[in-house]
This record gives structure tokens, sequence and C-alpha cells, in this order.
């Protein structure tokens, strides 16, 4: 437990020096859903589509906050020392799942409001506790492929490309649950709230598969073999 | 502590590591005992790195036998990552975490207090002003004495040192020599790879020659030609 803290801390102190979230994934997962509002241009067509686009700009932002995780470890080969004092490489994974939460978490929380906004969609009653459930268990799925894949490509050359094509297609399951989720929460007229609740169910195993996966092949995946 | 039979901290047997199919260590052997301080010599791209990093467990052995701290390195070369120290060409900082910062980093993975914390940036030199300076606008120097601390914190078993002297003035490489000479009093065994002949020969008792991934000369300067 000792380690998972110390890495996460190590992490979030360092995104609060450095303000890469606040400075440029904020602002670009704003913009995005701002382009989605002038490309679609129909209000309508925004209400209906605000679950979707929120969590397509969550999807794209988690992939910067994703590669700054791991540039970090990589720039000055920190990740060597760091896996040399621990006899639990799975510790690191779940310390820097649990940085990555934190930030997206935050992020959510910005991009659901922005929604609210920008698209005019509603929250009321026990819709709520449904969003934040959803937001909750979906970021913790973003979280733990995030670190997987991002350890994946961490070594590799092109890494800036290689993850979104590697990670994007493994989270589009994730993807379509939390959309749907969101719309029942946000009271889509097409999906209801107990829905809603069946589609949470597949974002906890999700983040349950995810979790487990990636802590079991997080040290195999920073080895060196060369 | 793992006890080591004998007090023999690395054993190679015709160790063989391949890097892309290329062999980088090609057969070699030697054996270093605990509290020893060991020179790795020899021009670039010999092999020098690619034995410390053997010795690490960062890099398969692929063929011959390599022992390090009483680990069979063909079995688990990750369990003897706890036990030795790697130093590589870079040194594994946070550059927005200040020197202190990533020195109590490491003592909190190992468990060390940050007394020990304290005592490692004292003995390296690192003053108050230095401690609180993010390690991205360190000088090289600073940097690698600030590695060098994360080092004495972990107290390895086995230090592994790749070029510990490169970036360092005059004194902090004669201070860098001290530290050296008191891990080793200290019970821990140091392996450090140098291009200085005069480093090797004069500071250091041992020195290992490699030429072409194989072990070409041992030379001890008390005893003289040990192999």
């Amino acid at each position: 437990m000792n380690t998972i803290v110390a890495v996460a801390k190590k992490d979030l102190r360092i995104e609060w020096r450095t303000r890469t979230l606040l400075a440029r994934v904020v602002p670009f997962a704003l913009l995005v859903l701002v382009l989605f509002a002038v490309a679609l241009d129909s209000e309508a067509l925004l209400l209906r589509a605000a679950a979707g686009l929120v969590w397509m700009a969550m999807l794209f932002s988690t992939m910067l906050v994703v590669q700054r995780a791991f540039d970090i470890e990589t720039s000055d080969a920190a990740m060597d020392s760091l896996l040399a004092c621990t006899a639990h490489p799975s510790r690191v994974f779940y310390g820097k799942a649990l940085s990555l939460f934190v930030q997206l978490l935050a992020l959510a929380a910005v991009l659901v409001t922005a929604a609210v906004v920008l698209y005019g969609a509603s929250v009321h009653g026990n819709r709520v506790v449904l969003l934040v459930t959803v937001v909750v268990t979906a970021t913790g799925g973003l979280a733990t492929v995030g670190t997987l894949y991002g350890a994946v490509v961490a070594n590799m050359t092109g890494r800036d490309s290689l993850l979104p094509l590697l990670a994007l297609p493994v989270l589009a399951p994730l993807l379509i649950a939390a959309s749907r989720a969101t719309e029942a929460a946000f009271g889509s007229q097409t999906i209801d709230l107990a829905n809603g609740w069946a589609w949470v169910g597949v974002l906890v195993v999700y983040a349950i598969v995810f979790g487990s996966a990636g802590a079991a092949a997080f040290s195999p995946l920073t080895e060196s073999d060369s | 502590m793992t006890s080591v039979a004998g007090g023999t901290v690395i054993r190679l047997a015709d160790a063989v590591v391949a890097l892309g199919g290329f062999p980088a260590l090609a057969g070699a052997s030697m054996s270093v005992e605990r509290g020893e301080l060991v020179a790795l010599r020899g021009a670039n791209g010999t092999g020098k790195s690619t034995l410390l990093r053997l010795c690490a467990g960062l890099v398969p052995l692929a063929r011959g036998a390599a022992t390090v701290l009483g680990v069979d390195l063909a079995d688990d070369r990750v369990a003897v990552r706890q036990l030795v120290g790697l130093l590589g060409h870079r040194n594994g900082l946070y550059a927005e975490l200040t020197c202190r910062e990533n020195v109590a980093f490491t003592a909190q993975l190992v468990g060390a207090s940050p007394n020990d914390v304290d005592d490692a940036l004292q003995r390296l030199g690192i003053d108050a002003r230095v401690a609180v300076t993010r390690a991205g606008a360190l000088s090289a120097g600073q940097r690698r004495r600030t590695a060098l601390a994360s080092l004495i914190v972990r107290r390895a078993q086995l230090w592994l040192l790749d070029e510990p002297h490169a970036g360092l003035d005059t004194a902090a490489r004669n201070e860098l020599d001290v530290i050296l000479r008191d891990a080793t009093r200290s019970g821990a065994t140091v392996l450090y790879t140098t291009h200085e002949v005069d480093r090797a020969g004069l500071a250091t008792p041992r020195t290992v020659t490699l030429t072409g991934g194989c072990i070409t000369s041992d030379v001890s300067s008390k005893f003289g030609v040990a192999q």
C-alpha cells in the first residue's frame, strides 16, 4: 500500500507542478466539445448525442494524460530505478492508475459540467447517483487501460501515435457502456434508468478485468529484453 | 539480506548476452568477492554496460551461467533487482521534483527514514539550497550526486555504476572515490565502468578490461595479475 500511495502522490505532485491537466488537457477537451457543437449545429441532436460526445472527449484527453504519465518515467530512465526499488511491480501499476484516476475524475467533472452548459443536458433526482457512479466506474476503466497501454508503448519509438492506435479499440466497449449509462442519467428518451444501471455493471466488470490484467501484465511489459 | 555463500557476490561463467542478435557480452567469466571495488575498463561498445545490466537483472542471460548475490540470473533475474543498485548513463530522476524529493521518494519505496535521506544528502555534499532545487534545474554533476544519494538510501549490497565520474568536477570525483571506498568498507561491493586509466589504476584495487565482449585482463594493483 505504501508503494501505491507513494507512486500516486509523486505523480500528482509532478502534475500539480507542471499543470499539464489544467493548461493543456482541459482546454483541449473543452475545445473538442465546442467543435462537436459547431459541427452538429442542432440543439436537439446535441442533446441526444451529449453523453457520447462527453466520453469521446474523455477518451481523446485520456491519451494525453497517459502519455504525460509515462513521459516522466522514461525521460531520465526513472522507471528502471522505480522497478528496482520494489518487489511488486503491480503496486507501481496501481499507483500510476490511482494518479490517473484522480486526474481523469477531475477532467470528467469539468466535461459533464460543460455538457450541461453547452448542450443543455440536465440531471435530476436519482439520476445524479447514476451519473456519479458512471463517471467513477468509467474513469476507473480508463485509468487501468491507460496505465496498461501506457506501459506497453512507454519504450517504443513513435509511442505518441501508437498509444491511441492500440488503446482506443480496447476502450470501445467502455465508450459504449459509459455513453449509454450517461444517456440514461441525462434523461434520454431512448434508454431508461434501469438500463442505465445495467450498463454500469458492464463498466464495473471492465474496470475489474483491466485492473487485474494490468497488474499481472505490468511486470513483463516493463521488462527489458534488449 | 541474502546470504552469499563463500562471500562471492558475482560469479559469471562464459556468460553471453545477446542484444538484437548481437553478442554484446560474448562469454565473460569472472568472480567478485564481497567488499571488492572493481573498475571495468574498455573502449566503447566492448560490453561494460551490458555486464552491469546483466548483473542488475535488466537483460536476460542468453548462454552460460551467472549468479549475483546468490540469485541465479538464468532462473529469476527479477529477484536480484532489489539487492543491487544500478546507476546507468541516465540518473533516473524526476525533473519536476526537487533533489530532496527525489531521494525521499526512493527512501519511501524502500522503507528508509527521513534521517537516512538527510544522511545521504550530507554524505554527497548536497547543501540545503541544492536540496530544494528541482532536479531539472541542477547541473549535470549535481544530478549525478542526487542519483548517488538515492543509491545510498537504498542500502544496496552491490553497487553497479556506469561511468559514475562523468560530469563531476575534480573535487566531486575525488569525493566519489572516497564514497565508493567507504561503501566497500561497510560491506557493499562496487563495480564501476570508467575510461580513465589513472582512476582505474590508482584509485581502484582491481581493474578488469573488456575487449569485444570478452574479459581480456583482470589486474589487481596490490596482488598483481589475478586471472
